[in-house]
């Protein structure tokens, strides 16, 4: 795609000028998703719809009735969020044929702020990865590398807007599933406050960790969509009262006299690439070199998240999954009895990661161990919060690097679970505190990106996204675009 | 069998009572909850289970919660927690229950109940409650035995996510009948605080039975069985007696009883096992993470505890205390909350409380049960049931004549005055017109009259018979008595 074209705010602009139509930027975005469909990113489009709103969404800016910011900008969303009469698949054979009947909050927010949804992006079966590489739809490649992975879950969202297929998508993130594949891809994902997005029409991974947030090139374009997505929704309990935040006009380039945060448990965890540290370090010095104060602080529990993530995110995933049953929708494989039925359908179904989960998840909550397991891990989790609302009493965000490694190769890691699980250590922490979170190109290790992550306090998105956009005017790694297209 | 088996026995039985609230909506969905509606119908995607829902509590619950957790005397919790409860079966579309487990909206309550003591007399009890809680109904599975060697099941989820207050006693109920009495008082009260229509028949109000036996004497409880959704009154009470008497002949026979769940078959009047404890699931309860904890204001449960109506119990209780009434009779009057209000209205034109519960008993009650009316749509006024037993104290109408009177009064009303005359029903009270006729009687049933003045008392009645009749029942019974007496043994 051409110039700054695969950027929202670029193509916001070439709208606003008439330089494109929404027609165009649409049949462009499916045009790009067929040319890279060898690297398996997007696994769904809906090119006459999406053509037909792009045309709606035409004939309001001629008219003067445009919606704003997003109207007539084409969008992929996550395999996982459910739109009115369209798969939503979660990269699963469980789900196979299941549409949906019932329209999501994202498909009707995105569409109230005139975003065409064009597709929807490869995942980890269910969100339960850290690669994209536990999909029904076969693995999704890093368009920086097409041996490597994209990271995951949402690795097929990243990757499209790494590819320019789009100027952004949605994804989510439980335990770093935005932020872990923004960093491999090279481009801008941020996990909001746990309820800031609602979570209605969002398929359960693990409820009390699950947000959705969007993936772009830019923070700026992050902000643009977190502005369009966020805000209250009753039909999620869990929906914080906030209304949407303004965020856009308040990416002023200043981060003088803010104080970054070091956590010295983050940067000196054993495993890590140096290389990927000394990017992260040169990030927060040009931080500093624009007037930022940088302080060292302490997340002392820090050690504990992974093991507390996984205790929390299977026990509730092996019930939120429990729904799959081939009683009601998606797929059944017919037997003699109920059990068999149960049984049969669930065994093929789901794939081995999924299976695995669900499995730990149910011993978790297993009579006689919910208390060592489930309740413990609660108890760590309530820690974890405090040390964040200590860090953050003197620091106004937290810098670290997203992921311990740059993107692996594909397979490097699928034959041991245990490893995969540990390259979430840096990003698992923030859902479990439900603190926001931002994943930000800093440089390059060998060619591929190095992700910065800054966390900031509760409801604290402006602040992150203040400072990564500063970043970006003094950077250009976000500008920097993958050879690997097919 | 069983009064023999209660004798070497003694049976201890707690109760679980799901009764369906009384809402426009499902618990945590927007779908209608109505009954007899076609399969289905009656169904949202948070119902069905469908990817990405959610539930969202349903608001109008928390009150009538709040409603019965006072009425019973209970704690009602301003901080309660929802809980999963995971199991598999295809009329529960999730495949875990919305339920409470550690931290329930209600608990540590009680209501008390007049079962039948030694000697027949009622005597209170007092029942504990022990917790209630909210949690979602399933759907309905429905299998198609119609077909010979069909297998097929179908399944409709309209009541899949209807609200449910479960309620459960504590294991202080010692019989099949005290057992009965606490559903006949919790089904009055949850109607009375119009918390649950609690209609059996509907599926509203639907009870599990724990039950156990123990040597009398014996402090430690033995090992209990649960009675599994048994749908009537009766078959409550049967299926208790009967598993009472299938444990005592396990014991007997040098068996014992295993923790099981059970079913009871209202054809042989029998329970059999359905599973027993080691097949039981293991629930995996944890906080919903789809839900705030439900958090209720002090000033919410002020505000419901305001508006409460008078409950029956408590209206039994002042009924006995103000006027006088026996505890039966004070029960038989709350149980039906009409006739309980004509008496509390009766009583502003008629002060003797006594006599009006006794009309009211009888005869207003028999001739409504007779004519299979609500009295609240019948023209019975206080003033016309007051007017006529003022009349009756009065002696200007016997109590034969006012009891002709009321199936009129219930049925087409007006005033006891006006119906007194124009029947001409007004006693005869003129003692010298009564005395004459009593002389007629005697003069002209002359053999009969010697054999009273001789001693035998037996054919004064024959006399008194004729007397009443020549009266047409107007005169009042003991002044004819009084009378006869005078003239024959020449008092």
């Amino acid at each position: 795609m051409d110039g700054l074209l695969d950027t929202v705010a670029g193509q916001r602009d070439a709208l606003d000028q008439g330089d494109v139509s929404s027609r165009d930027l649409v049949q462009r975005s499916l045009d790009r998703a067929r040319d890279t469909e060898g690297l398996g990113l997007v696994v769904g489009t809906r090119s006459e719809v999406a053509l037909q709103e792009a045309d709606a969404a035409d004939a309001r800016r001629r008219a003067g009735d445009g919606r704003g910011a997003l109207d007539g900008v084409p969008v992929l969303i996550k395999d996982n969020m459910v739109q009115l009469g369209e798969p939503a698949q979660c990269a699963s054979r469980i789900l196979e044929r299941f549409v949906s009947p019932y329209d999501g909050a994202m498909a009707e927010r995105l569409g109230a702020a005139g975003a065409v949804i064009v597709g929807r992006t490869n995942m980890d079966e269910f969100a339960m990865g850290s690669s994209t590489e536990n999909s029904i739809h076969g693995a999704a490649h890093n368009p920086w590398d097409r041996t490597r992975a994209c990271g995951g879950s949402s690795g097929g969202a990243a990757g499209a807007v790494a590819a320019s297929v789009v100027g952004a998508a949605l994804g989510s993130d439980t335990g770093g599933s935005i932020r872990q594949p923004a960093s491999f891809c090279g481009v801008t994902g941020i996990k909001p406050t746990y309820g800031r997005v609602s979570r209605w029409g969002l398929v359960a991974f693990a409820s009390s960790l699950d947000q959705i947030g969007p993936f772009a090139h830019t923070a700026r374009d992050c902000a643009l969509i977190l502005e369009a997505i966020a805000g209250h929704d009753r039909r999620d309990s869990t929906s914080l009262p906030e209304p949407s935040p303004s965020l856009a006009s308040g990416l002023t380039g200043d981060v003088s006299g803010l104080v970054v945060g070091l956590p010295r448990e983050y940067f000196e965890l054993e495993g890590a690439d140096p290389a990927v540290i000394a990017s992260v370090r040169e990030a927060v010095a040009e931080l500093e070199r624009a007037g930022a104060k940088v302080r060292e602080v302490s997340l002392p529990h820090t050690k504990y998240g992974i093991a507390a993530y996984y205790l929390l995110a299977t026990a509730e995933a092996s019930s939120n999954l429990a729904r799959y049953d081939g009683v009601r929708y998606g797929r059944r494989v017919p037997s003699d009895d109920l059990d068999s039925m149960y049984r049969n359908t669930r065994s093929e179904g789901f794939g081995a990661e999924v299976k695995r989960r669900i499995v730990l998840g149910t011993y978790v909550l297993s009579a006689g161990y919910y208390d060592a397991y489930y309740r413990k891990a609660q108890q760590v989790r309530t820690l974890l919060r405090r040390d964040f609302d200590e860090a953050f009493s003197e620091c106004d965000v937290i810098a670290t690097p997203t992921s311990p490694e740059t993107a692996f190769v594909l397979g490097e890691k699928s034959s041991d679970p245990l490893k995969m699980y540990l390259s979430d250590v840096y990003t698992v922490t923030a859902p479990l505190a439900g603190i926001p979170g931002i994943s930000l190109p800093c440089g390059d290790v060998g060619g591929l990106p190095v992700g910065l992550q800054l966390l900031g306090p509760p409801l604290g998105e402006a602040t992150i996204l203040r400072v990564a956009d500063a970043y970006q005017r003094l950077t250009d790694h976000h500008d920097r675009r993958p050879g690997a297209t097919s | 069998m069983i009064d023999e088996v209660l004798e070497r026995y003694e049976a201890v039985i707690g109760l679980e009572v799901h009764t369906h609230l009384r809402t426009n909506s499902k618990l945590f969905s927007p779908a209608p909850v109505r009954y007899g509606d076609a399969p289905n119908h009656d169904v949202h995607p948070i119902d069905l289970g469908m990817p990405g829902v959610l539930p969202v509590l349903n608001e109008r619950v928390v009150d009538l919660a709040i409603r019965l957790g006072l009425a019973t005397n209970s704690t009602v919790h301003t901080y309660s927690i929802f809980a999963r409860k995971n199991y598999f079966y295809p009329d529960l579309p999730k495949g875990y229950q919305i339920s409470q487990y550690e931290e329930p909206v209600v608990s540590d309550g009680w209501l008390d109940i007049d079962v039948a003591g030694e000697t027949g007399e009622l005597v209170r009890k007092r029942i504990g409650i022990t917790r209630a809680h909210l949690e979602e109904d399933a759907g309905k599975s429905i299998h198609d035995t119609a077909v010979a060697g069909s297998h097929d099941s179908q399944l409709d989820y309209n009541r899949a996510g209807v609200p449910l207050l479960e309620i459960v006693s504590e294991p202080d109920l010692r019989s099949a009948a005290e057992a009965g009495a606490y559903l006949r008082v919790l089904r009055q009260m949850l109607r009375d605080l119009q918390v649950s229509e609690a209609d059996m028949e509907k599926g509203q109000f639907r009870c599990d039975a724990n039950v156990s036996i123990r040597p009398r004497g014996e402090s430690e409880f033995g090992t209990r069985t649960e009675l599994k959704n048994i749908n009537s009154f009766r078959f409550v009470e049967e299926a208790i007696d009967a598993e009472i008497e299938r444990q005592a002949e396990l014991i007997d026979a040098g068996g014992a009883v295993q923790q099981a769940t059970m079913a009871y078959d209202p054809g042989t009047g029998r329970t059999r096992v359905l599973r027993l404890k080691e097949d039981a699931n293991d629930y995996r309860y944890f906080p919903d993470p789809d839900l705030i904890p439900l958090s209720i204001a002090p000033e919410q449960i002020e505000a419901v505890r305001a508006t409460l109506p008078e409950l029956a119990p408590a209206r039994q209780a002042r009924f006995e205390q103000e006027h006088g009434l026996s505890a039966g009779e004070a029960q038989q009057l709350v149980e039906l909350r009409s006739l309980a209000d004509l008496f509390e209205s009766t009583l502003a034109v008629y002060s003797n409380a006594r006599q009006l519960a006794n009309w009211l008993l009888r005869d207003v009650l028999q001739t409504i049960k007779e004519r299979e009316c609500d009295l609240e749509e019948t023209r019975l006024t206080p003033e016309a049931l007051g007017g006529l037993l003022a009349m009756v104290d009065a002696g200007r109408v016997t109590a034969r004549s006012a009891r002709g009177l009321i199936p009129e009064l219930v049925e087409r009303g007006g005033d006891p005055e006006v119906l007194v005359r124009e029947r001409d029903l007004e006693a005869v009270s003129d003692t010298g017109a009564l005395e004459g006729i009593v002389d007629e009687v005697i003069a002209a049933n002359a053999a009969i009259a010697d054999k009273i003045r001789g001693g035998d008392e037996k054919p004064l009645n024959a006399l008194m018979g004729q007397v009443m009749k020549k009266t047409q029942g107007k005169a009042d019974p003991s002044e004819v008595r009084a009378i006869l007496a005078s003239r024959l043994r020449g008092a």
